[in-house]
């Protein structure tokens, strides 16, 4: 019986303040709060309740044959907990349907894996332990930043004690097999890899609202075909996108909810066809076969890299700065200085440097606050330096 | 398509942008088969471009006939004398000279060009282009700046040919509040009988529809480009790198915003003190830029190097790590898109319309003067940073050529061929 896998990324990173060189020494406050909370209100009331709300309202109609899940990333978690309780409750019921699953992944949405095994770690822990705590679920299937995913990233997620791993079903890993089916990570024995249909998400997340494109007006109806029309030994539908899809990226005037509302409906009129959650989906289905993925692949851009965060000199020298900071870090022992050093490791911060503007550019652009890669890159520098002072600073008191 | 083109400084005889726009554009539409005579007020020292028919306008010998015809009307509004605004604002004449003679005549001031009696310069080039209305035969006429906006109109009334007016800089830029009235109308005068106007950016094209009342659908935006050169290559690579460089280059007055450069210099020095400052040009604030370095005592980090000119603005833009734009008002601005070729690395004002086009520099509001500090300390501190703005910038460039912007004005050419003139008859 197919699986139709429904997952959608939660993510709001921490925008920095406009920080000039002249702050350095004298500001250690980074956030933007004002900018921060704008964004957030205005995603809640666009997409997170509204969202959340038909959510509930179909898995309460379709007796739990409705079921999806969630990645919150634990830097957009430090903003609902602080600011939109009613967010938070939102999710929280849904998690009491028992039909959500709720992902893990790294709690400060970074790219620490690359860079920090150790760190790395210590982010999954921490994020599993609150998504515990808030949800009572223990995660059983993990999703990296990004979707950012290797071979290396699939052992030590095995090694974690989880059963599946989410990645992009790029044409780089698979060939010419197909995305709709479970397969096994190189090098792994028990944890499966579930691969993003790229196009079929992509068709709702990108294209929906596209009134160029040959498909539009995309009814659920002509989706669910869409779907029903795998061949027969394909597995699972695996459509990943951000939340933000609904409602913010494509809005409400768009039919986003309406299309949403008809979707399940339509899916299941197949009797062969149900929903599952990836950690259900990955103990469902056999593992078809090996993929095999020695470097990194990620969901971003034509290149479906790493590039949009570490590809060019800025992101590179950032990133290696940043992560000189971990002895230091850790040396001190606190929380608050541990927290700020987290922060800063979103990729977003590395994504607004990123200089691939001409084939890729206006997704870039329409993230980034900065009006340049430059800008983002001098006021990162400038705050990390302020940063890496204060770190100095108090070890000298301390001896004293 | 035969073009009379009148300009008022060409290379080598030229003392900023106009001169080396001029140049790209002639040199691009002649390579697109157009024919171009090219009229300067002065003398200039020939050859330097043989693509062009060169005809000075001061040898050109003017009859009774000529000079009354109708032009005279727009004679007598103007009263002819020296323009009072050349000199700075803080400095009484006295004070200039002293300045000026104190530095040993070290410093070649651009009163060659752009003289004190500049409208009376104006008018008695108007005078000869009469004549070469006449006895040349063209297409099209194409006037670039206020300067040339007497001649050019009398052209067009002698021969009925269509007026293509190119607005490289206004009044209101050169002078901010304090506008001269006179040059003002006669901007105004030009704006309002050419044919079709072309803008060297949407900034400029805003300022002329906002305070000229022209239709915004007369006027086109071009955008200017950069000329490759030889020596280019040769003095790539020479930054020595002990002592970082950060550079000024253009006239030394209140358009360019020398003083916002001077005061970042300041913040900056404040905590690196190991890097070089230099302004190179002239103008009437330099004597009160060399005072204002003096009071910041920073006079040891801070270089005047005077007008500088062909190879010299080579060197020091090889010899530079940074180069900063401060104008107050740039119509376009070049030289950013000329310090890139050597990949140096540009901070810009925005109140410039080359920042329309730039995607890979800095920007800051010229006022900002502490935000244009950080960002001058944020390059010479990060190489990579310097780096990355280099190596884009050097794609961005191979885009922006005067080949682009020449098709742009013949396209506009062909427009005011067919759809304008006042007396021209049908051919």
């Amino acid at each position: 019986m197919p699986s139709v896998c429904l997952y959608f990324q939660v993510h709001q990173p921490c925008r920095l303040r406009r920080y000039s060189f002249f702050d350095v020494g004298h500001l250690h406050d980074y956030e933007d709060g004002a900018e921060n909370r704008r964004i957030l209100d205005r995603v809640a009331e666009k997409c997170y309740l509204p969202a959340g709300a038909l959510l509930l309202q179909l898995i309460e109609e379709y007796g739990g044959a409705f079921r999806v899940a969630f990645s919150l990333s634990g830097v957009a978690l430090d903003q609902i907990e602080q600011r939109r309780s009613d967010v938070l409750e939102g999710l929280q019921r849904l998690s009491a349907t028992g039909c959500v699953e709720f992902l893990n992944e790294t709690d400060g949405h970074s790219l620490a894996f690359l860079s920090s095994p150790r760190e790395f770690r210590e982010q999954v822990l921490r994020h599993r332990e609150r998504i515990r705590s808030l949800f009572g679920r223990e995660g059983r299937t993990f999703r990296h930043t990004e979707l950012i995913y290797s071979n290396a990233l699939a052992a030590a997620v095995e090694k974690m004690g989880y059963r599946a791993i989410l990645a992009e079903g790029t044409e780089k890993i698979l060939g010419r097999r197909s995305p709709n089916l479970v397969y096994r990570p190189s090098g792994c024995k028990k944890l499966k890899l579930l691969l993003r249909n790229y196009r079929l998400s992509d068709d709702v997340a990108f294209r929906f609202s596209d009134r160029n494109w040959a498909e539009f007006p995309l009814t659920a109806a002509k989706y669910a075909h869409w779907l029903h029309r795998i061949r027969r030994e394909e597995a699972v539908v695996n459509l990943f996108m951000d939340y933000e899809t609904l409602g913010e990226h494509q809005w409400r005037e768009t039919g986003i909810f309406d299309f949403l509302r008809a979707l399940p409906g339509e899916i299941l009129r197949h009797p062969d066809f149900c929903f599952r959650t990836p950690a259900e989906a990955a103990e469902a289905h056999e593992a078809a076969g090996e993929i095999d993925c020695p470097g990194f692949i990620s969901w971003a851009d034509e290149e479906r890299d790493t590039t949009a965060w570490l590809g060019n000199a800025m992101q590179q020298d950032a990133a290696r700065k940043l992560y000189h900071l971990e002895t230091a870090v850790r040396r001190r022992k606190d929380e608050g200085r541990l927290q700020i050093w987290r922060m800063l490791q979103t990729s977003d911060h590395f994504y607004y440097m990123c200089t691939k503007w001409f084939s890729d550019g206006d997704v870039h652009r329409y993230f980034n606050p900065y009006e340049s890669p430059y800008e983002a890159y001098i006021n990162y520098m400038n705050i990390l330096d302020d940063f890496s002072q204060s770190l100095k600073k108090t070890s000298k008191g301390e001896k004293r | 398509m035969r073009i009379l083109m009148f300009g008022w400084e060409f290379p080598p005889r030229m003392s900023g942008g106009l001169g080396t726009a001029c140049y790209g554009i002639t040199a691009a539409l002649a390579g697109l088969g157009h024919r171009i005579t090219f009229v300067l007020p002065q003398d200039g020292e020939a050859g330097a471009a043989p693509f062009l028919d060169m005809v000075s306008a001061s040898g050109v010998p003017v009859s009774d006939n000529d000079r009354d015809d109708g032009m005279e009307t727009l004679l007598r509004r103007l009263t002819l004398r020296p323009l009072p605004s050349l000199l700075h604002p803080y400095l009484d004449p006295g004070q200039y000279n002293a300045l000026y003679l104190s530095q040993g005549n070290r410093f070649q001031t651009t009163a060659a060009v752009y003289g004190p009696d500049l409208i009376a310069e104006a008018l008695r080039y108007a005078r000869a282009s009469g004549v070469l209305a006449r006895t040349l035969s063209f297409d099209v006429i194409h006037a670039h700046d206020w300067m040339t906006v007497p001649a050019s109109l009398l052209a067009r009334r002698i021969s009925g040919r269509p007026l293509v007016l190119h607005i490289h800089s206004l009044e209101y830029d050169r002078s901010g509040e304090n506008v001269n009235e006179e040059i003002r109308e006669i901007e105004r005068e030009g704006l309002e009988k050419a044919d079709r106007i072309i803008a060297v950016s949407h900034r400029t094209k805003r300022m002329i529809a906002e305070h000229y009342a022209i239709p915004p659908e007369k006027i086109s935006v071009v955008y200017n480009a950069v000329t490759r050169t030889e020596a280019q290559r040769a003095y790539r690579t020479e930054r020595p790198g002990e002592r970082k460089i950060v550079l000024f280059l253009g006239r030394i007055t209140f358009q360019k915003g020398p003083d916002y450069f001077v005061e970042a210099a300041a913040q900056v020095l404040h905590v690196v003190p190991d890097v070089t400052f230099v302004m190179a040009g002239a103008g009437d604030m330099m004597g009160r830029m060399i005072e204002r370095v003096g009071e910041l005592g920073i006079g040891d980090r801070f270089h005047f190097t005077g007008f500088l000119q062909g190879e010299e603005i080579e060197r020091i833009f090889s010899l530079s790590d940074l180069y900063v734009m401060p104008s107050v008002s740039e119509p376009f601005g070049i030289s950013p898109l000329e310090a890139m070729m050597y990949d140096v690395p540009v901070i810009l004002s925005r109140q410039s319309g080359v920042s329309e086009i730039l995607k890979h520099a800095l920007k800051v509001n010229f006022w900002d003067v502490r935000e244009m500090a950080s960002k001058i300390i944020a390059v010479l501190k990060h190489p990579v940073l310097a780096g990355a703005m280099a190596e884009k910038a050097r794609e961005e460039l191979r885009k922006i050529r005067w080949e682009n912007a020449a098709e742009r004005i013949a396209a506009i050419y062909r427009e005011a061929v067919s759809g304008a003139g006042p007396q021209r008859t049908p051919s």
